[in-house]
């Protein structure tokens, strides 16, 4: 009976120390306020983890964030149990991962969406307005009125700059366009208002826009609703949302953050991670716009030709988006 | 000229989309309250309406199935409320809360492990969902000016729910007022003594009236998940049960007040949406942020100058006790 106590006990530190080994390496994610399941943003960062979770095997931790006090508190306590790297998703989280990162130099944080300057920060943008840019070409192209409409979400710079490199576009298709714009709030709840998203969109095509691009989170479930219940055309974000209204949706400008996060847990693994900045637009396949088999029936062949054309200038530097954020103005 | 007027005609018609949660509230929370009963439970309420329609409208499809789910969960939030307030001679505060509290975190639990989108349930087909009707002659007329424009846009076009939350407010005043019903319910708010003398049950009266209050904030829920949105989303009722409560407060416990009160909030609302980016003559743009605090502003101004004194049931929040 002693014996079989002993076996059992050795078994178990052996079982015990083969599952560390396998869960040496554990990556953690700390998701934002619009949650992970907003057919958008978060959602995209959770498409690319768990497409990495699938490949290796490799189990993650992870939190959503759902009130602003919390973020610090998730990404030390991911820190603290030892999850190396520490992926956070969102500019709101730039402050809490930077004091985190000072506390722990050793542990790896990679950041979407905001810059920490910090030895062990990797900081991942996008050239959203690049993207941007190209959705305002086909919204002007494919709009009847002329008139174009943004609803925004939290009114930050950074959806400033979708807002600006929207309207760029809008404005380089035809001089007399005219963008309607709308951000849904001032406090990080504007990320998850589906009903305000709607009203917002209702208000512009009351006001003749026929063409709405919807960069705000979960709320932007709203506003694509609103465009497939009074039959108008909806351009989604961040995630291609094509699928979720076929025939309304006229394309969607996908920021590639699955990508981005995917990258980050596999760089990790294999110790390609590094710390610094890390900026994806156009060139780099970091953003773009989605053409599939829910819209192709809406985009003519003329459309993706001139929309094309305009992304390879881009790439060449022939066409210049102005960024937003470099100077808090859209002037260009 | 022409373009102002359609401006204030659609306007017009945004407030009337975002105030029927607001006049169910309110309505239900009338008769809640007039009986005696403190009901800071709407917002829950409604909550669990919306989820309970949504789901329900996710599962079967049918929009009708879904209200009936919605109204029949909200009534038993409200029984529940009612068990602990008048059978129990809690205290209705507390209670209310207390349904607040579960409803917001079980409806996240529930969707969470029924449809695995993080507390979101599934977005509905048109079918599943009550859609805006069309009156007949609605595109015709809107070519005539003035009446026909406000014909077209403003009383044509609305979902099913919307016309019925504006059925409730006058027959809300008429139940209240003309019936015997109501006048026991007034008395039951007012001095719960006097109406068991007359060997009236006070017991069942106030439990007829928060039953009454379950239907209608089931309605609200109904309308906020299947109606104006295509699922339920977390919290999605974003506070509107405690603005209805207040407007109820405003509108000094009358239906036709409270009515009007709700329409002031769905207004301020829909203005602040329409208002944004646009530029005012000799103002210039005005920034969002401002835009968006005129509604809590005008409220502090309305409730500080013009409102007056408003006088609560005079029985409110006190249990009934027969026999000490």
């Amino acid at each position: 009976m002693k014996n079989l106590g002993r076996i059992a006990a050795v078994l178990t530190v052996a079982l015990g120390t083969t599952a560390a080994q396998a869960q040496d390496y554990t990556p953690a994610v700390v998701f934002d306020m619009g949650g992970k399941f907003d057919k958008s943003f978060n959602e995209g960062v959770f498409n690319g983890v768990e497409q990495f979770k699938t490949e290796t095997g490799i189990n993650y931790r992870e939190f959503e964030v759902t009130n602003e006090t919390q973020r610090e508190q998730a990404i030390r306590r991911m820190a603290q149990r030892g999850a190396n790297p520490v992926l956070g998703v969102g500019f709101a989280q730039a402050d809490a991962i930077g004091k985190v990162a000072a506390e722990f130099p050793d542990t790896r944080f990679s950041l979407i969406d905001g810059v920490v300057d910090a030895p062990n920060v990797q900081s991942i943008v996008f050239k959203e307005h690049e993207g941007s840019f190209l959705v305002g070409m086909l919204a002007v192209m494919a709009s009847e009125t002329g008139k174009v409409g943004f609803v925004g979400g939290m009114d930050i710079p950074l959806i400033r700059r979708f807002a600006c490199g929207y309207e760029q576009g809008a404005k380089y298709v035809s001089k007399d366009a005219e963008v309607i714009q709308n951000m849904t709030g001032t406090t990080p709840a504007a990320w998850n208002n589906p009903g305000r998203g709607a009203e917002l969109a209702k208000s512009q095509f009351d006001r003749g826009a026929d063409v709405v691009y919807a960069a705000a989170g979960a709320t932007g479930i709203g506003v694509l609703q609103a465009a497939a219940d009074n039959g108008k055309y909806a351009i989604g974000v961040d995630s291609n949302q094509n699928h979720l209204h076929p025939g309304t949706m006229l394309t969607s400008m996908i920021k590639r953050v699955d990508v981005a996060a995917y990258n980050t847990f596999m760089s990790g693994k294999d110790g390609s991670w590094k710390p610094g900045f890390n900026v994806l637009g156009l060139a780099e396949g970091g953003v773009g716009w989605a053409l599939d088999e829910h819209n192709a029936d809406l985009i003519s062949e003329d459309m993706k030709a001139v929309v094309e054309k305009a992304r390879e200038d881009i790439i060449a530097g022939k066409i210049v988006v102005h960024d937003y954020m470099a100077d808090d103005s859209c002037t260009y | 000229m022409d373009d102002t007027f359609l401006l204030v005609v659609r306007t017009l018609d945004a407030t009337l989309r975002v105030a029927t949660p607001l006049i169910f509230c309110a309505m239900a929370g009338l008769y809640s309250e007039r009986s005696g009963i403190v009901d800071i439970g709407l917002e829950g309420k409604m909550l669990a309406g919306a989820f309970a329609a949504a789901t329900v409208a996710a599962l079967t499809g049918s929009a009708w199935l879904a209200l009936g789910a919605a109204v029949l969960i909200s009534m038993s939030l409200a029984l529940l409320h009612g068990f602990a307030c008048i059978t129990h001679r809690g205290d209705h505060v507390v209670s209310g809360v207390a349904i607040n509290i579960l409803v917001a975190g079980l409806t996240i639990v529930l969707g969470n492990a029924w449809f695995r989108q993080g507390g979101q349930t599934p977005s509905l087909p048109a079918d599943a969902r009550f859609m805006s009707m069309d009156f007949p002659g609605a595109e015709a007329m809107s070519e005539i000016p003035l009446i026909g424009q406000i014909y077209a846009e403003l009383i044509s076009g609305h979902n099913l729910l919307v016309y019925a939350g504006l059925a409730a407010v006058p027959l809300t005043a008429w139940v209240v007022y003309k019936t015997r019903f109501g006048l026991r319910l007034r008395a039951v708010g007012e001095n719960p003594a006097a109406v068991d003398t007359a060997g009236i049950s006070v017991v069942w009266l106030r439990y007829r009236a928060v039953m009454i209050c379950g239907v209608l904030t089931g309605l609200a829920g109904t309308y906020l998940a299947i109606a104006q949105n295509a699922g339920f989303s977390r919290d999605m009722t974003a506070g509107q049960g405690y603005i209805a409560l207040a407007a109820l407060i405003f509108g000094k416990w009358r239906p036709w007040l409270a009515f009007g009160a709700c329409l002031i909030f769905g207004l301020l609302d829909a203005v602040s949406i329409r208002m944004q980016g646009v530029e005012l003559p000799g103002i210039g743009e005005v920034p969002v942020q401002a835009i968006q605090a005129l509604p809590y502003v005008l409220t502090v101004v309305l409730l500080a100058g013009f409102i007056g004194k408003a006088v609560a049931p005079k029985a409110i929040g006190q249990p009934y006790v027969k026999e000490r």
